[in-house]
């Protein structure tokens, strides 16, 4: 048991496939526009996009069945996305049109269907996974319980108390942080004493830290690790990320060069400038694709609560 | 039999008749069997499926929501109901949300269970009556224990509701007889509401849940007694929604009609069992206040037999 820091400084990352550049790309393409239909005014509510965080989702979902269970969070439209590829259910549910997942009960981050929730309150998440992990491990199918979290998310007891329980009963439990080093407007250095792998380890609990956004790479590194999880040994996956975008709309208040750092790492831009021609052709089709999306979600009628009481 | 027995035999059925049936909480496995006895037997009968945990509330009840997410049932015990305040979080905002929020309606077989009440010396944090603040919570049904209900065929109810119920065990009842009225009394019940009664036409009615209704009986026979005053007890099962009707109360026709519970006072569940049923109800509760631990004290600030009596009478008078 020990903390394991992937890290492939100074090398470049190699070219995703295309099946993992056309996911990263419709979840950029997505949430950029939502980020515009926000600001026009057409949405209700608020978003929170994860706009360079997209390849998080993107490497650990291919590393999932469809015996696992996915708990994602606030900003989980890259976890969603992921997972189904399925930007009409999800923008239709965000816009409360006719389609939705929810019937637009449930909105941006209150989202269900067969192997997949996502919740709004901080860490409420984790208990519930135990015992989900737990129903998969009395069903002997092998499935796991995969549950992102932040690095503020750390904060809350109740992420004690499940690691607590997924570690004494070994359950297949999967936490996937996604640390961008900012809790809404917080510093990580300004609400976390000690580090996320020295909570892990207190609970004998792996923990392993990836610095990498190379996707193929991640994969490799975790594949073993996650497949000891469905035999009950509990795991926590630390990514360094970085946050692009605000923490909802237009409430960023981190000086230009904290945005600027974080910009640094944007796998997009860095793709951007040294792309090919396949590059620039799947990102323009992934544009492309969401903006149909767009267009055809917007045109639909109200969604209808069917169950509504 | 003792109600502690009849709920005791209820988990013992339900798990029974159900492989998918969980039980969880702090100190339920035996010999111990829980700090009440009510979960006695159950680890030895269905190990692997009575899990005892550490002290989590939030977090075993989070995993108790976990297993009825994924199609199980669960039933979490929390040692003492003021504890519940721990799970509160996974109660409000996940476990009863999950029924509607996403868009159809999810079933969520979830029972937590919540010895409850005061009378028993055990101070202000071990001895309140919580149900108060789950009313009026959608996807949440409130049960309380009762003596004049089968505690089986409750917790069969409950389950079937594919809702999160929270199912109120006032402490003092675990000790009393199950289905026994007091002299001269009759009791009567269509398995949702309990009657308890001398006669068809009644001066006065009150309705209780199980844990005020010894003390509403014994008020019963000193108004008999000292004022030849006939009353009839109401005793539901299910609190949350409303299972007392209006047409019951206009049925019996009673000159007054009081609701009971041992809440301490300020939104109570009796305010909103006056307001649902539109007509002119007192509410009898508990003093606002904290529950002290001396005998003398905590009996001074609780709902007790003398305060119902004196309470229909003042009923009567106005």
């Amino acid at each position: 048991m020990r903390s394991i820091l992937l890290d492939p400084a100074g090398t470049k990352p190699a070219d995703p496939s295309d099946d993992d550049l056309e996911a990263l790309l419709l979840i950029r393409h997505f949430e950029l526009a939502l980020l515009e239909l926000y600001s026009s005014g057409a949405l209700n509510g608020t978003t929170h996009t994860c706009l360079g965080q997209e390849y998080i989702p993107v490497a650990v979902s291919a590393l999932l069945t469809e015996a696992d269970f996915v708990f994602s969070n606030h900003r989980g439209h890259g976890h969603y996305l992921a997972r189904y590829r399925d930007p009409h259910g999800l923008l239709a549910e965000v816009m409360g049109r006719e389609g939705a997942i929810c019937a637009g009960v449930g909105g941006s981050q209150h989202i269900h269907r067969d192997g997949y929730l996502s919740t709004g309150v901080q860490g409420q998440s984790l208990p519930v996974a135990a015992g989900l992990a737990l129903h998969l491990r009395r069903a002997g199918g092998g499935g796991l319980a995969c549950v992102y979290i932040g690095d503020g998310t750390w904060g809350q007891g109740a992420v004690y108390e499940a690691l607590n329980l997924a570690a004494l009963w070994r359950l297949p439990l999967l936490v996937v942080v996604e640390n961008n080093g900012i809790a809404q407007t917080t510093p990580t250095t300004s609400q976390m004493a000690g580090t996320i792998a020295d909570r892990a380890l207190a609970f004998g609990i792996r923990h392993l830290a990836v610095e990498s956004s190379d996707v193929a790479e991640i994969r490799d590194v975790l594949a073993d690790p996650v497949e000891l999880v469905r035999l009950g040994d509990p795991l926590v996956v630390e990514f360094a990320t970085h946050r692009l975008g605000p923490h909802s709309k237009g409430d960023d208040v981190r000086p230009a060069e904290a945005i600027a750092a974080a910009a640094a790492h944007d796998w997009y831009a860095r793709q951007l400038r040294d792309g090919d021609q396949r590059f620039t052709e799947l990102d323009a089709a992934a544009r492309d694709h969401v903006q149909q999306v767009v267009a055809e979600v917007a045109a639909r009628p109200a969604s209808v609560w069917q169950d509504a009481s | 039999m003792r109600v502690a027995e009849d709920l005791n035999a209820a988990l013992h059925a339900v798990m029974a008749a159900d492989p998918a049936v969980y039980l969880l909480g702090e100190d339920i496995a035996d010999p111990y069997g829980g700090a009440f006895k009510i979960s006695r037997g159950l680890s030895t009968r269905f190990p692997g499926r009575v899990l005892a945990t550490p002290i989590s509330e939030g977090g075993f009840t989070g995993v108790a929501a976990g297993l009825a997410l994924a199609g199980d049932a669960a039933i979490v015990e929390i040692m003492f109901g003021d504890f519940i305040a721990l799970a509160f979080d996974q109660l409000f905002n996940f476990a009863s949300k999950s029924v509607s929020m996403y868009g159809s309606r999810k079933p969520m077989r979830l029972i937590v269970r919540c010895p409850s009440g005061g009378g028993r010396g055990y101070g202000p944090t071990h001895s309140q009556s919580p149900m108060k603040h789950f009313i009026g919570m959608p996807g949440l049904r409130v049960y309380e224990l009762s003596p004049f209900h089968d505690s089986t065929a409750v917790f069969e109810e409950m389950l079937a509701t594919a809702e999160p119920c929270l199912f109120i065990e006032d402490k003092v009842l675990y000790t009393k007889q199950s289905g026994t009225a007091a002299v001269p009394f009759h009791w009567s019940s269509d398995g949702t509401i309990a009657r308890v009664f001398l006669d068809d036409h009644p001066d006065y009615i009150l309705i209780a849940p199980g844990g005020v209704a010894h003390r509403a009986m014994e008020a019963m026979r000193s108004l008999l007694t000292e004022a030849e005053l006939s009353g009839t007890l109401l005793v539901p099962s299910r609190l949350w929604p409303l299972s007392v009707t209006a047409d019951m109360l206009d049925e019996l026709g009673a000159r007054a009609t009081l609701v009971v519970e041992e809440s301490t006072a300020g939104g109570t569940w009796g305010a909103e069992v006056a307001h649902q049923l539109g007509r002119p109800l007192t509410v009898v509760h508990s003093r606002d206040s904290v529950i002290p631990t001396a005998a003398h004290l905590e009996r001074d600030v609780l709902v007790q037999p003398s305060t119902i009596h004196r309470r229909v009478l003042e009923a009567l008078r106005d």
